[in-house]
């Protein structure tokens, strides 16, 4: 089990992928990927049960995630990789002609560790209620873990999926919830604010945690909190405080980044920042 | 000409019901979803005999269609319910993204297609959703002619790995399929053998079609009429083959001719072999309300439109 030192570094690594990846096709989304890079990395390298050589769809007798903001593939894509699913070179194919690291994440060209295409926004969560019911009636105790943007809730059908994980009381259930406040058009408090998002999620009988998603110590212990909440028998959101483009300064504090590619000054001047930990693909 | 034996009178969405319930006792990961249409889809007795396999999803047919594809992944076999309307044009993205393009064995079964829907009106009233089903890489599309073959066409497609469509209608019409038959995906019946002209018919058309051959026979003409339940995959050696025997062919479904069977088999023959043809559909405009009778009529879906159709196709040979 990495310390969390260890995975501050893992995270260090995923997000120089995240930029040379971007940077190098010249598109894709940093902002988002940079923001959940801790988060995703916690996940993928100490959270979740999972068995990356292994992969089936299925997934019996391990914990599921689904990435609903499927626009942050190239966070995606990077944990996948250096937690054993393909061979991180692969990382150098997103979004080129021909690669199983399409735009936003699919199983149709059959990449190991997608169980579901994302994109299109607000459908991963329903997704996943349905991977959480199946466990249910399988008697399998695992977690789906679900990571979604805040701009996304947007999206009614999420609305009908809160309803539902809560009605039917899908505590195998643990979401994150991006809160960078940030979306393509702007700052989203003034594109179609939701305040209060705690309460409404606690009006469709979920338990609501808050976290800084950008502080790895902070990521481990608020989910050991969230998997204690369990035995209370409703979902679990944890609303996530990141910051868009976290890690690299000149991305940082702005929706600007959302889904632009850095040149290759501004590529020089991320990775200057970002140590180089595991070796670049 | 011999005469088709009518076995009784139901609805072809009692035959979907017998069949999920068949299917949910020959293989434990079949599983039900409605939105709040229990009654409606005849999906009670499945809920009654495997009610922990049964999941009421309210009236929120997009979230239906997730949980349905993540249900999927799992390894479980999901029967989504609802009416056809609501289950192709209200979460088109949501089969799109998480059904077809993600390859989930998701069965979505859609009662009340058509104007047959009746007194509800337009609203309620799709005439699109072949088209669009068909046009998704990999669905497989199919519209069963009455009881005995909705409740075979259901048991099918549990037992094939893959995104299904499975349309179904709302009033009683006329049994005339055998209550044992095999239903093989993609495999078009040929109902009547016949020399002057062929009838593709799918769902309520399929009987509509049997009546007109009887009434073109009398007219000493030959009418060969073929059962194509599986608009996708096309049964194309069948079309081919008879449209090469007659020479002329007409269409008939209750569905828009755009998207329909007869925009599937036009492009067909386009393609391989150029063929006058006919269609008997609704171009190009919404229902209204009524009784079934009286739509089909008005909607020039009944045995007469396609008499003249077979007619007029006949007149268009060189």
């Amino acid at each position: 089990m990495p310390s969390t030192s260890e995975l501050q570094q893992i995270a260090s690594q995923v997000r120089r992928d995240i930029v040379r990846m971007v940077h190098a096709v010249q598109s894709g989304h940093p902002g988002g990927s940079l923001g959940c890079a801790d988060y995703l990395t916690a996940l993928y390298f100490q959270i979740m049960e999972h068995n990356p050589a292994g992969f089936t769809q299925e997934g019996k007798n391990e914990d599921l995630f689904v990435l609903s903001n499927g626009h942050i593939s190239p966070v995606f894509y990077s944990v996948l990789a250096r937690s054993g699913y393909f061979d991180v070179k692969e990382l150098a194919t997103f979004r080129k002609l021909n690669s199983r690291l399409q735009g936003h994440p699919t199983t149709h060209e059959g990449l190991p560790g997608v169980r579901i295409a994302t994109g299109s926004l607000g459908q991963g969560l329903s997704v996943a209620a349905g991977m959480a019911l199946a466990k249910k009636m399988d008697g399998d105790q695992h977690i789906v873990y679900v990571n979604m943007g805040d701009g996304e809730l947007q999206e009614g059908q999420n609305w009908e999926a809160i309803m539902y994980a809560g009605h039917q009381k899908l505590s195998n259930l643990i979401v994150a919830v991006d809160y960078n406040k940030q979306q393509i058009d702007g700052n989203v408090i003034e594109i179609m604010s939701f305040d209060q998002l705690r309460n409404k999620f606690e009006a469709f009988n979920w338990n609501v945690l808050e976290m800084n998603g950008n502080d790895m110590q902070d990521i481990l212990d608020t989910n050991v909190k969230a998997k204690a909440l369990r035995a209370e028998g409703k979902p679990i959101v944890i609303l996530m405080h990141t910051e868009m483009g976290a890690g690299v300064d000149f991305m940082m504090g702005s929706h600007e980044w959302h889904g632009i590619p850095p040149n290759d000054e501004q590529l020089a001047r991320a990775l200057n920042q970002l140590p180089e930990t595991l070796g670049d693909y | 000409m011999q005469e088709i034996a009518i076995l009784g009178s139901n609805d072809t969405r009692s035959g979907f019901g017998a069949g999920l319930l068949e299917a949910g006792q020959q293989n434990d990961n079949v599983v039900a979803l409605c939105a709040d249409l229990t009654g409606s889809l005849k999906m009670d007795a499945f809920k009654k005999a495997f009610p922990e396999r049964f999941f009421q999803m309210g009236i929120a047919e997009a979230n239906m269609m997730g949980v349905a594809a993540g249900l999927a992944t799992a390894g479980k076999i999901p029967f989504t319910g609802t009416f056809a309307n609501f289950s192709t044009g209200r979460v088109y993205d949501q089969i799109r993204q998480s059904i077809a393009y993600s390859g989930k064995n998701v069965k979505i079964c859609a009662s009340h297609a058509g104007v047959t829907l009746g007194e509800d009106g337009a609203t309620h009233q799709i005439l699109e959703d072949i088209g669009l089903m068909k046009m998704l890489p990999g669905m497989v599309v199919i519209n069963p002619c009455d009881y005995n073959q909705t409740k075979a066409a259901t048991i099918a497609i549990a037992n094939y790995d893959g995104p299904c469509y499975l349309r179904f209608g709302r009033p009683k019409v006329p049994i005339f399929t055998a209550p044992d038959q095999v239903f093989e995906i993609g495999k078009a019946v040929t109902i009547y053998e016949g020399a002057d002209v062929s009838i593709f018919c799918t769902g309520h058309l399929v009987w509509k079609s049997i009546q007109a051959a009887q009434a073109l026979n009398e007219k000493g003409i030959s009418a060969e009429v073929i059962n194509i339940h599986t608009i996708k995959p096309l049964d194309e050696m069948a079309v081919l083959n008879s449209a090469r025997k007659t020479g002329c062919v007409v269409s008939a479904e209750e569905h828009m001719y755009n998207g329909g069977l007869g925009d599937s088999i036009a492009q067909l023959l386009a393609r391989n072999l150029p063929t006058p043809m006919e269609f008997v559909g609704v171009n190009d405009t919404f229902g209204e309300s009524g009784t079934p009778d009286q739509l089909m009529a008005k909607y020039h879906l009944d045995v007469v439109d396609v008499v003249a159709a077979a007619e007029k196709a006949i007149s268009r040979k060189k």
